[in-house]
């Protein structure tokens, strides 16, 4: 596997984009998310990998706060973006999640058309002056989400009827239509096939060119694949952090090698 | 021996045929159930069931049947030079039956023997009295055809009974003596017992089905009636509607539809905004502990009778409407725009609240239906909550919703006591909202109520009216659950 080679991949020191500082989550009494630190680089992709139900979702939801939507889920510790702490009372939730994006595991279009799933975001924020640049940001965004030249004749159809892959690619279109400066991905691939899968992934490297990526995958090829830093979590705690080349080849963890040669999972 | 005792011992016998059918089985296998094909209740369950349900079947059958048959034929007996001319066949045939229970009264009690009820005689005794004796009141005199009638109609009853108690019998018997036959540890009663219940439900099914079918046919031919006795012009496209009892009533429904349409239009506009709110609040707001005492407290709504929402709109809100739009100088408004308390706004507005919790418990289940994906994608795009239940579950929850509007509106329309009390019982075209307005339900039942002739063209009318109501709802009907239909199949 080539993509193992990846120590000397590019590893010049970028900036922060965000910062976790002991976090804690509770879904009611269970401790879901315990001490977790970490710092997400801006231009870099970062995966997190983990078996099912060790909280790398759940610590990606905190994220952009879409734990806020779910009742019985706490918060604790402190996540900085760009230096401001994103659980401040200042802080509006709606606005953070328009700076800090997210795609989900399953594709949700809405079932309007094409171009209006791309528009939704755009016109909520009131980010196009007229029309004719409302035309623009929805190609502009079609095309970072490799899916324009499939859909540019049919705007106008509903965009519950692409195929899987295709949806998924018009959400993360739709994601970046609100031009965020964090794009986070909740295993985008889980649903698609390999073919389609390969188009994400392809899509995700362009992608790092302007935004912070995190994916949560349960593929380590993908992890290897397309990010540049990789964090494992095991049982709610973050287990180890750094370099995706140095996960792969050479964990300091006992549990982080057990897990990517398939012992533990 | 009464109907009742049969059916009585058909059930005594199956469930004997349970315990031998079971005990059967057992047997066979040697007291070992693992060596029989199904379970020994199985076995058992086949025995009962195939002992009871066909001389069941036949016995429902038959009592259905029997009176029809034997009527037809005590019918042709009577010649029709004898039908005096002020009456009718079917009244001469209701005087035979009465005679015929009187006879049968007279026996039971023990004032005559059956002998005597069979000998008895119009031109020697007088029935009337005689059977008077037993409590039994005739309106006239028995005449001979009358009585021989009633005579024979008791004799084929008896004989008729006789052979159904007959065939019930051998039926059951035969039965329970064939599946016993069969029973046998290699027997496949549990796949059998499953193809009887298999029936079961089919038939279930099927009498649904089948009572809505009857209700159009006996709807149907009471307005082939009217229309027989009126012009179907004048009924459909006639622009008054006037009973009298003349003869020459202008019966037509337009009027009648207009109001009918009018105060289902303010219903509904009571309804749909309140009950669409009160539904996105409880779906997408509410906590959960609001949603578990409130939307229970808003279903109560269903449940109150519509007579009590009919004593709500003639004490309460017919006067507070009165109160602002009339009494002249007394009034809130200081105008005199309203009498009466009963008006198309009155009914319309209760009409209205009693269909909130109609509209909110459908859209409610419909919204929740939307999936939490869609939210979540809104959510994750920054938008507000209001932001995505207006632009993202709405939308997709918009077909569901129509189809709510769509049953609340057939319910609306064919609504009954509410208008009966709130809208008044003058037929016009009026846009007024303040105006008493009458609907086709309450004509049909003032229509039905009164004294007149049953065979006039007045009462006939309620017929075609109900026929048009029921077209009409059953339209509206199948038009909502097309939509709900095709909604649902966008997220499976």
């Amino acid at each position: 596997m080539n993509d193992m080679t990846l120590v000397e991949r590019d590893v010049e020191t970028r900036k922060t984009k965000i910062s976790a500082t002991d976090v804690q989550v509770y879904y009611g009494e269970t401790h879901a998310i315990k001490d977790v630190n970490v710092e997400i680089e801006e231009k870099t992709v970062t995966a997190f990998i983990g078996p099912s139900g060790c909280g790398k979702s759940t610590f990606l939801r905190c994220l952009n706060r879409m734990n806020d939507t779910i009742d019985v889920c706490r918060v604790q510790g402190k996540i900085l973006l760009d230096g401001e702490n994103i659980y401040d009372k200042r802080v509006d939730p709606v606005q953070l999640r328009a700076k800090v994006g997210m795609v989900f595991q399953k594709p949700n279009p809405f079932p309007k058309s094409i171009y209006d799933n791309v528009a939704y975001g755009p016109r909520i924020h009131g980010l196009a002056r007229d029309k004719a640049d409302l035309d623009d940001i929805v190609e502009k965004s079609l095309r970072r989400g490799a899916i324009w030249n499939e859909v540019k004749d049919r705007l106008d159809a509903p965009g519950t009827g692409l195929s899987g892959g295709q949806q998924q690619r018009l959400c993360i279109a739709r994601a970046v239509a609100t031009e965020p400066e964090v794009l986070l991905m909740d295993e985008p691939c889980s649903a698609l096939d390999p073919i389609a899968t390969a188009q994400v992934e392809e899509l995700i490297d362009e992608l790092r060119q302007s935004y912070s990526v995190v994916i949560v995958t349960h593929s380590m090829q993908q992890a290897a694949r397309v990010s540049q830093k990789t964090a494992f979590f095991h049982l709610g705690n973050l287990v180890e952090f750094g370099e995706t080349g140095q996960i792969f080849t050479n964990p300091r963890d006992p549990r982080t090698e057990s897990y990517i040669t398939g012992r533990i999972g | 021996m009464p109907t009742i005792w049969l059916v009585v011992s058909l059930f005594v016998l199956s469930a004997i045929g349970y315990f031998v059918g079971r005990n059967r089985a057992l047997q066979s296998a040697g007291g070992d159930t693992r060596d029989l094909h199904s379970l020994p209740i199985y076995y058992g369950m086949n025995v009962a069931l195939t002992a009871l349900i066909p001389a069941l079947s036949v016995l429902v059958i038959w009592v259905l049947a029997q009176p029809m048959i034997i009527d037809t034929q005590v019918s042709r007996t009577i010649p029709a030079e004898l039908i005096p001319e002020s009456s009718t066949r079917g009244l001469v045939m209701s005087d035979v039956r009465r005679v015929a229970e009187g006879l049968d009264l007279a026996v039971s009690l023990g004032g005559m023997t059956e002998a005597d009820s069979q000998a008895i005689n119009a031109e020697t005794t007088d029935v009337r009295a005689r059977l008077g004796e037993y409590g039994v009141a005739l309106g006239s005199d028995v005449r001979p055809e009358v009585l021989k009638a009633a005579q024979t109609y008791r004799n084929l009853t008896a004989t008729a009974s006789l052979a159904m108690n007959l065939v019930v019998a051998v039926l059951a018997i035969g039965g329970l003596a064939f599946a016993y036959s069969k029973t046998h540890k290699d027997f496949r009663a549990r796949n059998v017992v499953e193809r009887g219940v298999l029936a079961l439900l089919i038939f279930a099914a099927s009498l649904a089905i089948l009572t809505t079918v009857g209700i159009v046919f006996s709807m149907l031919f009471e307005t082939l009636n009217f229309f027989s006795l009126h012009d179907w012009k004048d009924f459909f496209l006639g622009t008054t509607w006037a009973p009298n009892f003349r003869g020459d009533s202008e019966l037509s429904i337009l009027p009648l539809l207009w109001g009918t349409l009018y105060i289902s239009f303010i219903a509904l506009l009571v309804a749909v905004p309140v009950g669409l709110f009160a539904a996105v609040y409880l779906s997408e707001y509410a906590s959960g502990a609001t949603r578990a005492f409130a939307k229970p407290l808003l279903e109560i709504l269903a449940g109150i009778p519509t007579i009590v929402y009919g004593l709500f709109a003639l004490l309460t809100v017919g006067p507070m409407l009165v109160r602002v739009f009339g009494r002249g100088d007394n009034g809130l408004l200081g105008v005199e725009w309203m009498a009466g308390a009963t008006s198309v706004l009155t009914a319309g507005i209760v009409m209205g609240i009693m269909l909130i919790p109609f509209v909110s418990s459908l859209s409610d289940d419909i919204i929740n239906a939307v999936p939490q994906s869609m939210r979540d994608g809104s959510l994750g795009l920054g938008a507000t909550k209001s932001e995505t239940v207006r632009q993202v579950v709405l939308p997709a929850a918009l077909p569901g919703i129509v189809g709510a509007v769509l049953l609340a509106a057939s319910r609306a329309i064919g609504e009954t006591m509410i208008v009966v009390m709130g809208a008044g019982a003058i037929a016009k075209f009026s846009l007024n909202p303040l105006e008493s307005m009458t609907t086709i339900t309450t004509r049909i039942v003032s229509q039905l109520t009164g004294d007149t002739d049953f065979a006039s063209p007045e009462t006939l009318v309620a017929f075609a009216l109900g026929l048009t109501l029921f077209v009409l709802t059953l339209g509206l009907n199948v038009l909502a659950l097309l939509i709900v239909r095709k909604y649902r199949e966008q997220y499976e």
